[in-house]
């Protein structure tokens, strides 16, 4: 790759000319670059609403008038017992049951955000434990540790997780630590390559000759140089958490209805999408929404911690 | 090579006896009784019938004793019958393996072409309308759930289609490749379009910047600088450097397949592997569940192989060892 011709990555292009060069640290430029970047502003504004909305979900719901499984028998379902589509009295329809759509989601934001992030979060930590003990503890434990990360990926992971979740009876917690049981190896083998790197670099052997033990050398000398592509890694997980949680639900062994989630959301309106589209497509726009929001920030994430990116205010 | 092969099927049968043994032993800590779970009602009247029951399908014995006696009959191709329809459990996977094996195929078919053409269509054009065009499509594409696309498909190709009169796509179902070879592919393309989709976004963006980052290189230039035609330059010099990454990726995603199967069989009610093993958990049917899991694992296992032994086609300078 040609950089010759490149532009610094210094010259993030705020500053006017004329003014005292001033010094910024990699961290201040990533910020800069992530701030000047529009499609991860628009983003971060949506998940920031998004979590907005699901911590206000009561309010929300009172606002609204109608509770998560409180059944609108007279203005929320047809005579024939069919869901009503959107109206002033239900902005997005009502479910089969005269259920309010509108809070349903947002109650359902709730679930998503909470086992989504939540099962990425503790994905990440197993997998830096595990990677940088495989990196850094020498081929002994690293043949163990990554022949463990070898039987956990070519795990038919749906499937195991649809058993585990059956024998284990569902509940939210469950459904974390199962995703997070079968998305922790990715992390693992990245931490794990990036750290058999680092261990030889100079300064880790200066940290030894000062007799820093195993685990200071690990946590503090290795682990800082990881932080960016854990970052990029943990933003890149939540969405693929949040639709592994959607469709264990969908499947009926996630979030037990009443209970909205919008996976299940999704599954009830598999048998009235003929007849209301809108107990299918808003749950559905819901889910994709949030997943683009995470996937389009993490990229841009990716991009602002990558040294080499050039500055392009998009 | 002998050796390379043989040290890839001793580990490969290693995971996949690690895989038996977990879900072996899961299905032990299971809170529930299978006797009484087969005899339904007339458990509660004769404790003493559950009892003989559960001798008789041999689960009163030590969970030692009785993962022998299941290696031992799998090792003769037995893999028990089914609690719930009484059925041996290979008579079930031979009616549900081609249901899965053509949604499969055709859906990493069109994934792999699909993605790797749109990947080398846009980096070919860099920020051109078409580059940026494809990158929306791949982030799109791989922020859609399965369940919510095969919906929306359903929905759009399906129902409103034929509201105005147009009857092309089928509502889901299965047609046998031997009864009708037109109407199994009709059945099968909006499935094919479901499963594929999320993953060809993952190919297009693999292949896009690896070949960005190829054809850069020197010996590109040297390929021009001979004369060669450019479509020979991207697809015999370019692309074949770019394929390495996409064949590890490909390794990676037959074991997420299966996910992806699991649910477009659900969405689309194909009689497949994937929707079996969900009614295998829902009604507790162990002996389903464990062949379906081992023969996943199985293929997992055999998929990398194959594509280790790609790596040495692509790429003559790897030596496999």
């Amino acid at each position: 790759m040609s950089t010759t011709d490149r532009r610094p990555a210094l010259a993030v292009g705020t500053e006017e000319p004329g003014q005292p060069v001033e010094g910024r640290s990699p961290w201040r430029l990533a910020w800069d670059r992530l701030r000047h970047d529009r499609v991860a502003v628009v983003c971060a504004v949506f998940i920031g609403l998004l979590v907005l909305v699901a911590v206000l979900a009561e309010p929300i719901s009172m606002l609204v008038g109608y509770g998560p499984t409180q059944q609108d028998r007279t203005g929320g379902i047809t005579t024939d017992g069919l869901p009503t589509p959107p109206s002033p009295h239900h902005l997005l329809g009502t479910d089969n049951l005269g259920r309010d759509i509108l809070v349903r989601i947002v109650y359902g934001s709730q679930v998503s955000l909470l086992v989504g992030v939540g099962a990425a979060v503790a994905a990440v930590v197993i997998g830096v434990v595990v990677g940088l003990c495989a990196g850094y503890l020498g081929p002994a434990v690293d043949t163990v540790l990554a022949r463990l990360m070898d039987v956990v990926l070519s795990f038919p992971f749906l499937l195991f997780a649809i058993a585990l979740v059956t024998v284990a009876g569902p509940s939210e917690l469950i459904e974390i630590a199962v995703i997070a049981f079968f998305s922790w190896a990715a992390v693992g083998r990245i931490v794990r390559g990036q750290t058999l790197a680092i261990r030889e670099k100079e300064y880790v052997e200066a940290a030894r000759s000062l007799g820093a033990g195993d685990v200071r050398i690990m946590f503090v000398d290795v682990l800082p140089n990881l932080v960016a592509p854990v970052i990029v890694y943990t933003t890149l997980l939540i969405p693929v958490s949040i639709v592994f949680e959607a469709t264990l639900s969908y499947l009926g062994v996630g979030i037990i209805p009443p209970t909205p989630s919008w996976g299940n959301m999704i599954s009830d309106s598999q048998n009235f999408y003929q007849v209301a589209w809108w107990f299918l497509v808003f749950p559905g726009l819901a889910l994709v929404l949030t997943t683009l929001a995470f996937n389009l920030l993490g990229d841009s994430v990716r991009d602002a911690l990558d040294p080499r990116t050039e500055f392009r205010g998009r | 090579m002998v050796r390379f092969l043989v040290r890839r099927l001793l580990t490969g049968i290693l995971v996949i006896w690690l895989i038996s043994v977990i879900v072996f032993g899961l299905y032990f800590v299971a809170p529930h009784n299978v006797a009484t779970l087969l005899l339904g009602k007339f458990a509660a009247q004769d404790q003493q019938l559950v009892a003989s029951v559960t001798h008789q399908l041999g689960l009163d014995q030590p969970i030692r004793v009785q993962y022998g006696h299941f290696v031992v009959r799998l090792l003769h191709g037995d893999l028990g019958y089914s609690y719930y329809s009484h059925q041996p459990v290979t008579t079930l996977l031979a009616q549900a393996l081609p249901v899965t094996a053509s949604l499969a195929i055709g859906a990493a078919i069109i994934w792999v072409t699909l993605g790797v053409l749109i990947g080398v269509l846009s980096a070919t054009r860099p920020r051109s309308f078409l580059d940026r065009g494809a990158t929306l499509f791949a982030l799109t594409g791989l922020s859609f759930p399965t369940f919510v696309l095969g919906l929306l498909l359903l929905y759009f190709l399906f129902y409103r289609l034929h509201v105005a009169g147009v009857d092309f796509f089928p509502g889901g179902g299965y047609v046998p490749l031997t009864q009708d070879p037109w109407q199994w592919a009709v059945h099968l393309i909006l499935p094919w379009i479901t499963l594929a989709v999320a993953t060809m976004a993952v190919y297009v963006r693999l292949t896009r910047g690896q070949l960005i980052e190829t054809l850069g290189e020197d010996y590109i230039r040297t390929a021009r600088a001979k004369g060669l035609r450019e479509s020979r330059v991207t697809y015999r010099h370019g692309l074949r450097a770019a394929l390495i990454p996409i064949a590890t990726q490909f390794g990676i995603d037959v074991a997420t397949l299966l996910g992806g199967v699991i649910v477009t069989e659900q969405v689309f009610g194909l009689n497949g592997l994937g929707r079996m093993s969900v009614q295998a958990v829902t009604n507790s049917d162990e002996p389903v569940i464990i062949a379906i899991v081992l023969l996943a694992a199985v293929f997992v296992v055999a998929a990398n192989i194959v594509v280790d032994l790609l790596y040495a086609v692509l790429d003559p300078r790897i030596r496999l060892s």
